[in-house]
């Protein structure tokens, strides 16, 4: 089982966890099995194609460009966090 | 509409030059847009960046603030004419050596204003290398190895017979 | 991959070679975006708005079009209607390009002073100029909205009827009607603040800055017959450019050609288009060539400075100055459109530190001034100004020293920052110990005033996609081409990671950075990203030649491909141990074997290692005039490994001098009307030659362990605690507590006399 950090202003879709556990083995797996368990966040988290825009997705600590798309090797820890550009 | 452009005659970095000038262009658009030594940069137009430094008739001066018919017979030294054919200025070799450029935008004409600095004073102090540069802004380096290769520069000038 | 933790025996990673383009640049050659000079070419200037706030009712540019010379005008309704769309640029930054387009010139609304309303081209400068003049704009003013509080209240007057809030902000409903908002949470920080010894809560102001780069903008544009779009511009990403002028003219992606030309600084403010839409627009409709460059003062009203904000922090800690919880709100100015650098800037505002329950509500606050875009470290430098000055309060309060509080809180390896996430490989309490150890840290200090201050900064950076092709010459030369512009002698830095994987020296290497058609999709020089990513395609694409070259020389000496390996600079046959070659000696037997070889490799990482930067200040005050003296200057920095030691100290260099400029003389001055006053170098005070003290760089090395020569960012986190720095130091100096930005003589003589008073 995949542990999914849920950003702040989300929280109120799982009843206030900051963790929940969810399986998948893709981005996009987790987010629709998210979606089943806690109804509404799937369509906060990604926007129809791609995650919604300015929002990244970090697995195991480090940020996957491939986002929606992004594959999971073994259970893993994701946050999603908003996108780091740079100056 | 009648029109005031004037030939202008000068010498820049040893040659001669004419060139056709109206009265509202700058030197500093004459170097660049007319004569197209673009070694010269703009980066304010008003005269508080310095990146348009050269030196008329012995004096470095902002560019952007010097009349175009103003170099009507008058010497002028711009980055262009500063290294002798692959032999480059010891003020330019010094900037490569200490990494005194980044983007290397502001450093025509921070050599020509060193450059004019160390023609009038051969071994100043780094307050008056600072004092002397001020003029000249610089967005990436800070100063500091600006300083020092300005520094390194006057010793091998002075040490040169 | 190798990882090159422990390795100490580079050969060539660490040393100093001159850059190859620092010849051009010493004597005048290098050729930036407005040295280019075409055949018949026009130049394009722009008329931008003198209202912070007003309806475009409608533009007459007839007669401007009738004086001799003028060859064309443009307002907003010639360019295509856009709907508002989100693109990202190869799936990493996001912009909307309708928002975009209509910043590069107005189409109902002028929002700030400065906002492009039209345009002409004409045969030069001048007459461009006195074009303008003639330009005869319908404008029904409206109320301007200029300051955070005013926007952020009920009554404010509304830029935008209906926005998106913007490209950084997580959530998608707007808060109020001129700002999106977003919270970050870790924990439970009321529960902190319950269990607190001691409760600190402060509010910070900092103003608009820009980068002040010392180089225009400039762009020329030229149009063929066959629709093909040349573009020469100064940019640190010339794939962005040509993206968006892409789709804001509606043109195949295919059919625009971006060079980049070489810049003279960007510092985050050259990553997307100004001028570039209406020069080629204009090299379209003419049919010539078109240059367009922006003024000073075009500059300072019309592109992308770094915004002010308004900052309040509230700490909980244990009186052994541990600190159990963090609370803020940052409300940042986004100007004309959403998504400023508010989100960047609560992502790195405790990430330095160890706080188990922390929270922070984010802003991005719309308002009558410029766009806001990213200045170094992106929302950075008030944000650190912040929670740095309250750290020192934290440490006063308890009398413990400021250092040895921020020791105690250091994060390491594994905390969790405020996303969760944990920390990857940092060395940040090795980083405070050696500002300890430093002699600066307990030198004697001298001045009338005299006073110390300390400051503590973390930024991550971006990965993002970079692309490198390295080709194999029969005379053993190599060229190396990259795909992201080289602001500052990243050219030198990546030519250096290619010789030390290819063993030879790094005079045998030419890099250059070809325009868009040569060479494949690259994101921007920003996010300190460069030596990093750019470095990793270029290790990617050195590996994949040697493995081309390695099955040339299985070919050459009969023997099967796994009977070859390369270390050290040589191809050794295993079957027969005296039989090697050189890279070089391997380079001239090309010929014979096939002919030259060409790799290219594109790599998105998945990050580029943090950046710990620590700075040491002390200054004089001067208390009759309130003027800040810096005396000396210390600014420490984990680099990963300095692949260019040089350089990496200048980059540390540049952001202490940007951030001294930050903290004590430059700001934005609006008058009430919303023009900006300051639209001068002579009155925007950015730091000279006077100003500065010989800046010191102390490098440190934690290798990031997912770069092969262990290399971290560096370009950006040095911008952070000049502010916090010298507020710290200024304290320790004459005891008042600076919580706004500038610190200019003015503001701290009134404080000082405030004091005096007792008030």
């Amino acid at each position: 089982m995949n542990q999914i950090w849920i950003p702040a202003h989300l929280q109120h879709f799982t009843n206030g966890s900051e963790r929940v556990e969810i399986s998948g083995s893709n981005i996009r797996q987790v987010i629709r099995a998210l979606d089943n368990k806690y109804p509404g966040l799937g369509e906060q988290l990604r926007e129809g194609d791609m995650l919604t825009p300015g929002m990244t997705v970090a697995i195991n600590g480090s940020v996957d460009h491939l986002g929606l798309y992004a594959t999971l090797d073994e259970d893993s820890e994701i946050h999603f966090i908003p996108a780091i550009e740079g100056g | 509409m009648t029109d005031y452009t004037t030939r202008i005659t000068t010498v820049i970095n040893g040659q001669e030059e004419k060139f056709f000038c109206e009265p509202r262009e700058s030197l500093l658009e004459i170097l660049r847009d007319r004569l197209q030594l673009t070694g010269t940069k703009e980066g304010c137009n008003d005269g508080n960046c310095g990146a348009c430094t050269v030196i008329l008739d012995g004096v470095s001066v902002n560019s952007c603030c010097v009349l175009g018919v103003e170099a009507e017979n008058a010497t002028i030294e711009t980055i262009e004419g500063l290294a002798d054919g692959d032999r480059l200025h010891p003020l330019q070799q010094a900037f490569i050596r200490e990494t005194a450029l980044q983007c290397g935008y502001c450093t025509p004409g921070l050599i020509m204003a060193a450059k004019d600095l160390l023609a009038h004073e051969p071994l100043p102090s780094n307050e008056r290398i600072r004092l002397w540069l001020a003029n000249n802004l610089c967005r990436c380096t800070g100063y500091t190895r600006i300083i020092k290769a300005v520094a390194q520069a006057a010793k091998e000038l002075h040490q040169k017979p | 991959m190798k990882h090159a933790e422990g390795q100490v025996d580079f050969k060539v990673i660490g040393t100093t070679p001159e850059r190859p383009d620092g010849i051009e640049k010493v004597t005048g050659r290098a050729r930036f975006a407005d040295d280019i000079h075409l055949p018949r070419m026009l130049f394009g200037k722009i008329l931008r708005s003198p209202h912070a706030h007003a309806i475009i009712k409608g533009i007459d540019t007839s007669k401007a079009l009738a004086l001799p010379g003028v060859h064309g005008a443009l307002t907003g309704e010639d360019f295509p209607q856009l709907e508002s769309t989100v693109i990202s640029h190869g799936g990493a930054s996001t912009i909307d390009i309708k928002d975009l387009a209509e910043n590069c010139i107005a189409r109902d609304k002028a929002l700030y002073d400065g906002h492009a309303v039209a345009a002409v081209v004409a045969d030069n400068y001048h007459i461009a100029e006195q074009a303008l003049e003639l330009i005869e704009v319908d404008y029904e003013i409206l109320t301007p909205v200029l300051e955070i509080e005013d926007a952020l209240k009920d009554d404010a007057p509304v830029l935008h009827e209906t926005f998106s809030p913007g490209g950084f902000i997580l959530q998608t409903e707007k808060s109020h009607s001129n700002a999106g908002s977003f919270k970050l949470r870790l924990g439970d920080a009321d529960r902190a603040f319950q269990n607190a010894d001691h409760v600190l809560e402060e509010t910070f102001q900092t103003r608009c800055v820009h980068q002040g780069y010392i180089e225009p903008h400039s762009v020329t544009v030229e149009w063929s017959h066959n629709h093909i779009m040349s573009v020469w511009t100064s940019t640190q990403g010339h794939f962005a450019i040509r993206e968006q002028l892409a789709f804001i003219l509606r043109h195949p992606l295919n059919k625009v050609k971006v060079t980049p030309m070489e810049i003279g600084g960007g510092f985050g403010g050259k990553d997307q288009v100004y001028i570039e839409p209406i020069a080629a627009m204009f090299a379209k409709n003419t049919g010539r060539p078109v240059k367009i460059a922006m003024s000073r003062a075009d500059m300072l009203r019309g592109t992308g400075p770094s915004p002010g904000a308004n900052i309040r922090v509230k700490l909980a800690a244990k009186k052994d100055g541990t600190l159990l919880g963090a609370d803020l709100t940052l409300a940042y100015e986004a100007g004309a459109y959403p998504g400023g650098p508010v989100t960047s800037a609560a992502l790195q505002a405790t990430a330095r530190y160890n706080i188990p329950d922390q929270q922070i509500l984010g802003h991005d606050v719309l308002l009558n001034k410029p766009k806001m875009k990213q200045y170094r470290a992106p929302g950075g430098l008030p944000v650190n100004f912040a929670m740095e000055s309250m750290l020192d309060i934290l440490a006063r309060k308890l009398e413990l020293d400021p250092l040895e509080v921020r020791l105690t809180n250091a994060m390491v390896t594994g905390d969790r920052m405020i996303t969760g996430i944990p920390c990857q490989k940092i060395g940040g309490k090795e980083l405070l110990k050696a500002v300890r150890k430093h002699p600066h840290f307990t030198s004697h200090l001298t001045g009338r005033n005299p006073g110390r201050g300390l400051a503590y900064a973390m930024w991550f950076g971006a990965g993002m996609t970079s692309s490198a092709a390295l080709t194999a010459n029969p005379d053993g030369s190599v060229k190396l081409s990259v795909g992201t512009p080289d602001l500052s002698g990243t050219r030198m830095t990546l030519a250096m990671q290619a010789a030390e994987t290819l063993g030879i020296p790094v005079s045998s290497i030419s890099v250059s950075i070809p325009d868009t058609d040569s060479i494949a999709f690259s994101f921007m020089a920003v996010g300190s990203r460069t030596t990093h990513s750019t470095g990793l395609a270029v290790y990617e694409a050195a590996q994949q030649l040697l493995r081309r070259m390695t099955e040339r020389a299985a070919l050459y000496w009969d023997v099967d491909e796994t009977d070859v390996t390369f270390s050290d600079g040589m191809f050794n046959n295993q079957k027969d141990s005296t039989l090697t070659l050189t890279f070089t000696e391997m380079a001239h037997l090309l010929e014979k074997l096939g002919g030259p070889i060409t790799v290219q490799s594109s790599v998105t990482p998945k990050s580029n290692g943090a950046q710990l930067t620590a700075h040491l200040v002390d200054i004089d005050v001067d208390t009759e005039t309130g003027k800040i003296e810096i005396q000396r200057y210390t600014a420490f920095q984990d680099v990963g490994k300095a692949i260019h030691p040089d350089y990496v100290s200048g980059q540390m260099q540049g952001g202490v001098a940007q951030g001294i400029g930050w903290a004590l003389s430059e700001a934005y001055q609006y008058d009430e009307a919303g023009h900006l006053l300051n639209t001068t170098l002579l009155d925007y005070r950015m730091p000279t030659s006077l100003d500065l003290p010989d800046i010191e760089t102390v490098i440190l090395e934690t290798p990031n362990p997912n770069h092969p020569f262990g290399v971290r960012g560096v370009g950006e986190s040095s911008i952070m605690p000049p502010a916090g720095a010298l507020a710290n130091a200024l304290y320790d100096a004459v005891g008042i507590r600076m919580t706004a930005l500038p610190m200019t003589p003015g503001a701290v003589l009134e404080k000082l006399k405030k004091k005096q008073r007792g008030s």
